[in-house]
């Protein structure tokens, strides 16, 4: 069977590809609060919005969501449901976001607003399906502290990596790693 | 960081510190509210020592009131979700116990946003 695949195919599978080893890096790194997590595998999703386009972006983190929760034993369980739905909630806010002039929002900003969008999808799993019980509320102050700083963190790094040209590096290295393993 | 980014950083920040004003009101309740089935079975200071017994819909629940604080410290259900609550003292707080149609919420001088009847 042959799959005609594009450059942009790739392009989006290399990317997805770096985003997943993140969430994995992440999925060991203990939190002191569960759902408290710095998201460091936004970072890629942003940074293909603002390099290549939002389909790019939602095929990066859509396929990130779903393949790391089957190499973590999570798919389909509530830890998926709850990283599908901050991850299509945050993709909403950032198709939202992306039209704001340029010149004055740039990645901090989406990256800030797009933390909020993923815990606000989050909380209204857990409120609606598994803590039905107002209790939640107590929590939402500590998890908005906690998307507004890696939010700004995410954002930060992402401006960064724009600003270096990260990628042109990394394939460059994977170029000739490849040339050396043939 | 450009100018917009300052923005959304003021802004998110204001609405962090709103969210923990808000939701981690720490004013302490003076009156529970005792709810049956959907209605009213009686309002308690909880400026007193006593045990109220409540005959609920699976048969009679204690709940205690001691200094400012009140709990369900024993219920005929089955899951005991309500007993394992604890006391509760700040005003807006609730413990619910479904199976005997019984719940408490604890009422401070001004009352807040209502999650039981919303």
């Amino acid at each position: 069977m042959q799959i005609n695949t594009t450059i942009n195919d790739h392009r989006i599978a290399k990317l997805a590809a770096f985003a997943i080893a993140l969430h994995m890096l992440e999925a060991v790194i203990p939190s002191p609060l569960p759902g408290v997590k710095p998201g460091i595998a936004n970072i890629v999703t942003l940074y293909v919005l603002f390099k290549y386009d939002f389909s790019s972006a939602a095929w990066v983190s859509m396929l990130r969501v779903f393949a790391s929760s089957l190499l973590l034993g999570q798919f389909l369980s509530p830890t998926f449901i709850l990283s599908l739905a901050g991850a299509l909630l945050s993709l909403c806010v950032l198709w939202l976001s992306m039209h704001l002039p340029r010149k004055y929002f740039g990645a901090v900003s989406l990256s800030i607003l797009a933390a909020f969008a993923h815990i606000a999808g989050q909380l209204m799993i857990v409120r609606l399906w598994l803590i039905p019980h107002a209790s939640v509320a107590y929590l939402i102050p500590i998890f908005a502290l906690a998307a507004l700083f890696f939010g700004v963190i995410n954002g930060l790094i992402t401006h960064q990596l724009l600003n270096n040209n990260l990628e042109t590096k990394l394939e460059n290295k994977t170029d000739s790693a490849s040339s050396t393993a043939t | 960081m450009l100018a917009g980014d300052w923005l959304i950083v003021i802004a998110s920040s204001v609405l962090v510190i709103f969210l923990f004003q808000h939701l981690w009101s720490h004013e302490h309740a003076t009156t529970v509210q005792i709810r049956l089935d959907d209605t009213v079975y009686g309002t308690y200071s909880l400026n007193q020592q006593r045990d109220i017994h409540v005959n609920g819909t699976l048969g009679k629940a204690t709940i205690s009131i001691i200094n400012g604080k009140a709990r369900f410290s024993q219920s005929p259900c089955h899951n005991q979700y309500c007993v394992h609550q604890g006391w509760l003292s700040r005003s807006g707080q609730a413990a619910i116990c479904l199976p005997n149609q019984l719940s408490l919420e604890l009422i401070g001088e001004t009352k807040h946003y209502d999650s039981l009847n919303y």
